[in-house]
């Protein structure tokens, strides 16, 4: 008697609990469903279907668009997509490690200074990605046009030609990218050198290690999660960038989201930029796939990051 | 409290029979002495750490730096590291001027209070960095951890996590790291503080067992004085960064020579001198006859160095009083006696013979070669 009114009991709870759940749950759930994964299941169905008239995918299903990718066209293969491939993950190691050479000591500066002053320096690594990105772009451009102090330094030591200025090149692209996503270097680094245990560089000096040695093996390690956070928040979005190569790169600083981004607008391919979208999305992966291992390599077998 | 003295010969024989069982290393290492000529230490504007450090410590001493926080024997340590430099003085370890050598070049290791094992290694990565700082070899490295593990007996441990240990483990793991690397001096910052009470004590005799094995020089740092005096050779009581005393367990116990280190030892029945007439001295609990030749301006009567008898009963250092508490201990009981307008705290040891109770008359004897005259 007791016992079945215990049981229908636990069901109502369970009803009520599963209510609970589907109320709370589903908006997001759906909101997820209809802006995430539908239109994401319709791109990389794209990908693989054939270009029609005005660069829209009709049927039927081919490969064509990653032969495409691959630098086949018409007129036979030719190595510009794959170069701009190359340009991409070039671009985005090199300001990576730029950004990382860059925001490390300023990091390790602000975590050491005056309590009081810590966050007005950090309000201003981050206060100029409050501005529009186009706009601090533009402003990139009027300091590296042919003419500027930073030019015609460059054209006194030889370096460019003259009246050619610093910008449209990859050394401007690299430049924006460096500029762009240090704050989000910047900010996880300094979470990271803020809970520094001091001790332990004490430790590993008292342990006959230089102090060279000291910061190897006992700062750094400290600071690795935080490094890592900051590389996945810089090479992701530094792969896939579209502004600053388009501003400052020209013709022959584009990147991948450029080629991405001019299948759907400009030479219209739908199909191809399909494919160009899902090329990035596996780098993307693959990159994260890296940076756990290195984590957890570094750290002692650890989960470190993501 | 019983006489210091015993209790470290008490803890050496507790251990003398497990020595077969640990290690093979038989060989005592060479070990150095330490001088420090005026040692001066300020940080910042006001506050002085170290106020003129002078002090020897003997090769293969342990000696214990003994005061509160804020005496300045932390400061003096991170000296000795090298991990902080003094303002002024010298400082030589094992005949060589160190004074200005970084901390890597020092041959001598800390055992830190926090431990600061590295979270990113192993227990063996640990235990082997100094060494591999030091450039010795994959092979060499190895045999030398796998020796101390065992010399600590953790040998099992070695491939765990840090993460992993208890504080105990952790605590051996601190003075292996340390103790593998074969120092000329170990320094010891609080290293049992952190850990409870049966583990600790279980520990200061571990401690002191590779102390007396290896025969090496330590310099160990605490706020506990009976911590001091089990482990102690010598000690050295630490005040506002100055030395107030140093000597063996039982000198700085029994014969303090001032009210700070008296008061930090323990002792509660210290009185000042109001008269003094030859050997005769007046104190708040009567009249004391001391010893010939003795100075200073206050009297330590040892609560343990008391006699009770009943009753009121005359004689030279009779002092009478009344019994205002007793604390029962079971080995001992612990009185205290209202004397005139004070008090003062008698140990009477059990012997299985009347104790006496709350409210009795009684008497305390006391001789003279049991008193002791300190300064300020």
């Amino acid at each position: 008697m007791s016992k079945t009114t215990a049981v229908i009991g636990r069901r109502q709870a369970i009803v009520r609990e599963t209510r609970h759940l589907l109320f709370t749950v589903t908006p997001g759930a759906a909101w997820i469903f209809i802006f995430l994964v539908l239109p994401s299941a319709y791109l990389m169905s794209v990908a693989f279907m054939s270009n029609g008239p005005y660069g829209l995918p009709e049927m039927p299903l081919s490969l064509t668009s990653f032969q495409q990718l691959a630098g086949q066209g018409f007129l036979g293969w030719s190595p510009g997509n794959l170069l701009t491939l190359m340009r991409s993950l070039w671009q985005t190691v090199l300001s990576t490690v730029l950004v990382v050479l860059v925001a490390y000591p300023i990091a390790y500066y602000i975590s050491q200074a005056d309590i009081r002053w810590r966050p007005i320096m950090l309000l201003a690594v981050v206060v100029p990605s409050w501005t529009n990105q186009v706009i601090r772009t533009f402003g990139w451009m009027n300091l590296l046009a042919p003419g500027t102090p930073l030019a015609e330094l460059a054209e006194a030591m030889g370096m460019i030609a003259p009246n050619m200025g610093l910008y449209p090149s990859n050394f401007a692209v690299t430049l924006g990218l460096v500029y762009n996503f240090l704050p989000f270097m910047v900010l996880p680094l300094y979470a990271a050198f803020e809970k520094l245990n001091f001790a332990l560089v004490e430790a590993a000096r008292d342990l006959y290690a230089s102090p060279f040695k000291a910061f190897w093996h006992a700062v750094f390690p400290q600071t690795l999660p935080g490094l890592l956070a900051g590389v996945v928040l810089v090479a992701i979005p530094a792969f896939g960038m579209y502004v600053i190569p388009e501003l400052l790169g020209g013709g022959k600083g584009m990147m991948l989201g450029n080629l991405v981004a001019n299948q759907f607008a400009g030479s219209a391919n739908w199909p191809l930029g399909a494919a160009g979208a899902i090329l990035m999305l596996i780098a993307t992966f693959i990159g994260l796939y890296a940076m756990r291992r290195i984590g957890k390599r570094l750290g002692g077998g650890e989960e470190v990051v993501i | 409290m019983s006489d210091p003295q015993m209790v470290m010969d008490e803890s050496l024989q507790r251990v003398e029979p497990q020595e077969s069982a640990v290690g093979e290393r038989g060989e005592r290492l060479a070990a150095s002495s330490i001088e420090m000529k005026g040692l001066h230490k300020r940080f910042g504007n006001d506050a002085v750490a170290l106020n003129g450090v002078d002090l020897t410590i003997r090769a293969g001493e342990f000696f214990t730096l003994l005061g509160p926080s804020g005496c300045g024997k932390t400061t003096l340590l991170r000296i000795l590291a090298g991990l902080e430099e003094a303002d002024d003085g010298t400082l030589i370890i094992g005949g060589k001027d160190v004074t200005e050598e970084p901390p890597h070049r020092r041959s001598v290791n800390t055992v830190f209070q926090s431990y600061a094992l590295f979270p990113h290694l192993s227990v063996r990565e640990n235990l082997a960095f100094g060494l591999k700082m030091r450039g010795v070899g994959a092979q060499e490295r190895e045999a030398k951890v796998a020796e101390v593990a065992n010399l600590i007996q953790l040998g099992e441990l070695v491939d765990r996590r840090i993460d992993q240990l208890s504080g105990g483990q952790r605590q051996r793991i601190a003075l292996a790291r340390a103790l593998v690397c074969e120092p000329d001096v170990l320094l010891l910052d609080e290293p049992l503080s952190a850990l409870d009470a049966g583990l600790r004590s279980q520990l200061q005799v571990e401690l002191l067992r590779v102390q007396k094995r290896l025969g090496m020089t330590f310099v160990f740092v605490t706020h506990d004085q009976q911590e001091a005096m089990v482990m102690s050779d010598r000690i050295a009581v630490l005040n506002g960064g100055n030395i107030q005393q140093i000597g063996s367990p039982r000198e700085i116990y029994e014969t303090p020579i001032n009210v700070f280190v008296a008061r930090f030892m323990g002792h509660d029945n210290l009185y000042a001198i109001t008269e003094r007439e030859g050997c005769r001295v007046t104190t708040p609990v009567g009249t004391l006859e001391l010893e010939g030749g003795s100075e200073g301006e206050f009297v330590l009567i040892r609560p343990e160095t008391l006699d009770l008898k009943l009753g009121h009963v005359a004689g030279t250092n009779h002092l009478p009083g009344r019994i205002t508490e007793r604390l029962y201990r079971g080995s001992h009981a612990e009185y205290r006696i209202a004397i005139g307008a004070t008090s003062l705290q008698a140990t009477v040891n059990n012997r299985g013979h009347h104790l006496p109770d709350v409210g009795d008359e009684v008497t305390l004897v006391v001789s003279s070669e049991d008193l002791v005259t300190l300064s300020e």
